[in-house]
């Protein structure tokens, strides 16, 4: 962990809202730059969706005198996921607690990441051992923060406030929210509509109750889910597509916050 | 009762359980949960629904029911009944959240005693179906849950899973938890199959297309059928309505309602 200057952990209560796309839509705008070197780490071990969203399904891992090598997607981006220890699409991961921590301890320890200017943690849904163990072993080299994803409806913010209070408990800054599947443009007549319906002012107004950046608003966009499942990068598929340019617009207000907050700095923001 | 060996407990009176999985969060599994509770209702079942995400307990919301306290009596506690007539009851760790922002920060062993607590002190009393509705993932409440249940065979399990390629995969893995710990799978749900335009009625795949059926296929388990995204169904979720009773013309009421008369028409009851 030493070599990796800016850590960021993708976080929501919720399951379903984007975390996994959001966390390699991140690592790829922030690859872009064939000067910043950028590591994603996958620690959710039931459902470790990286490996297909990266276009990585059936990679292995290897080992070597200085610990595990990342999977690397482009040159100056690695992947590490529970998912290349597994032979089968059908295998399960069927842990308890400890041994979920012990995996997430070698891959925080063990994995060879290299000289790294991002290394972004995407996780699991809810707040268990598997969050209470990345913040734990990431903690003692400085974690710059936490992006929270929500979709707009109350059920998605309750588990998001849940959340938001983790992060609060275990004193992990909070960079913001990011309010994913807004609105949905049909393809043949241009309307909008909101599929998952903001009952109670969706992230907006969580954001201003609890004095919380939010950091854009990701419209639904079916190309989406089809970049994920062949395992390419959306925005490269569709960089016209609002969700696009809404992406973009958010990697770089992560990035702003993470270049006001360099490394070894000590103050936390937002608790 | 057969198992005389087992105490026969909390959980005598109830007919059947069937237990709501995905590997994969957001696809919609407590929606599902209480849609088929409610359906189960309709066709004039007594329901209970224990919910055991601890991490995100979403049910109480939907059936308006937060903030509701939870009493005790002889037997252990009493759920909430969440209905006049008193034929949907209800257990949920929601209830026992002194806030609802409140966060469960609790490791496994914690959670694995929270739900021992839930399936053996909960007096259900007489019920001909309880819904068990799960978090994601296979971990310890769901090893829990299935440790808990086994003395009194639960009916089997419903998978939920979305048409895209990223959801089957997760829930692949479900199914193999399923195969591991003798669940036997009444069949597969694909939710949030296509929305249908309110402007132009032009039907888009918004999450994709075609995981459910592959999946069922991939198993060899039943397809049960596929729910459209209905925003309508959403909002009266989260507005706590009884959505088979409002909404009798949404496109995703007949898809639920087929779907609980499959359930109905599975294996009998364990009980003579």
């Amino acid at each position: 962990m030493k070599t990796v200057k800016h850590k960021i952990l993708v976080l929501s209560g919720k399951g379903g809202v984007g975390k996994s796309t959001f966390s390699a839509h991140l690592a790829h705008g922030l690859a872009e730059d064939e000067n910043t070197q950028v590591a994603l780490l996958d620690i959710d071990i039931c459902g470790p969706s990286i490996p297909k969203i990266m276009g990585l399904e059936g990679e292995q891992v290897h080992q070597s005198g200085s610990g595990w090598s990342p999977v690397f997607v482009e040159d100056n981006l690695g992947v590490m996921s529970v998912g290349f220890l597994l032979s089968s699409p059908d295998d399960a991961v069927i842990w308890r607690g400890p041994k979920k921590n012990g995996m997430i301890k070698q891959f925080l320890r063990d994995v060879d990441w290299g000289e790294v200017d991002y290394l972004i943690v995407d996780t699991p849904p809810g707040t268990s051992d598997e969050h209470l163990s990345a913040v734990q072993y990431l903690s003692a080299a400085h974690i710059d923060g936490a992006v929270i994803i929500t979709t707009p409806q109350e059920v998605s913010l309750q588990d998001v406030r849940k959340e938001i209070n983790f992060c609060h408990k275990v004193k992990l800054p909070v960079i913001g929210v990011v309010e994913n599947m807004s609105v949905f443009i049909c393809p043949q007549c241009k309307k909008e509509s909101q599929i998952f319906p903001p009952t109670t002012g969706g992230a907006e107004v969580m954001c201003q109750d609890l004095k919380i950046p939010l950091l854009g608003k990701v419209p639904l966009d079916p190309h989406i889910g089809k970049s994920c499942d062949k395992g390419q990068s959306f925005l490269t598929d569709a960089p016209d597509s609002p969700a696009t340019l809404a992406y973009r617009s958010i990697i770089k207000r992560i990035q702003e916050f993470c270049g006001h907050h360099p490394p070894k700095e000590e103050h936390l923001i937002g608790s | 009762m057969e198992a005389a060996a087992a105490e026969p407990g909390n959980l005598a009176g109830v007919r059947h359980i069937i237990l709501v999985l995905s590997g994969k969060g957001g696809v919609g599994k407590s929606t599902i949960s209480t849609e088929l509770a409610l359906a189960l209702r309709h066709a004039g079942k007594k329901v209970g629904i224990l919910d055991v995400d601890l991490c995100g307990p979403s049910i109480p919301r939907m059936l308006r029911a937060q903030g509701r306290a939870v009493h005790q009596c002889d037997s252990g506690w009493v759920p909430v009944f969440v209905d006049q007539e008193q034929s949907i009851s209800l257990m949920s760790v929601g209830f026992l959240l002194e806030s609802p922002d409140e966060a469960v920060v609790w490791r496994g062993p914690k959670k694995n005693a929270l739900i021992k607590q839930f399936v053996s002190d909960v007096a259900w009393g007489q019920l001909d179906y309880l819904v068990v509705d799960t978090p994601p993932g296979t971990s310890d409440e769901h090893m829990a849950t299935v440790e808990a249940l086994r003395p009194y065979s639960p009916l089997g399990a419903l998978v939920v899973t979305t048409p895209q390629v990223v959801s089957v995969g997760d829930v692949r893995r479900e199914l193999t938890f399923c195969r591991k710990t003798g669940l036997q799978v009444v069949g597969v749900v694909e939710n949030m199959s296509g929305f249908v335009c309110p402007h132009c009625a032009e039907c888009t795949n918004v999450f994709s297309r075609g995981g459910g059926e592959e999946l069922a296929r991939l198993a060899g388990v039943p397809f049960l059928g596929s729910v459209p995204l209905d925003p309508e169904l959403t909002r009266s979720l989260e507005e706590g309505r009884d959505f088979i009773r409002d909404f009798p013309n949404s496109p995703a009421f007949p898809a639920l309602s087929s779907i609980a008369q499959k359930v109905l028409s599975q294996a009998p009851a364990r009980l003579s």
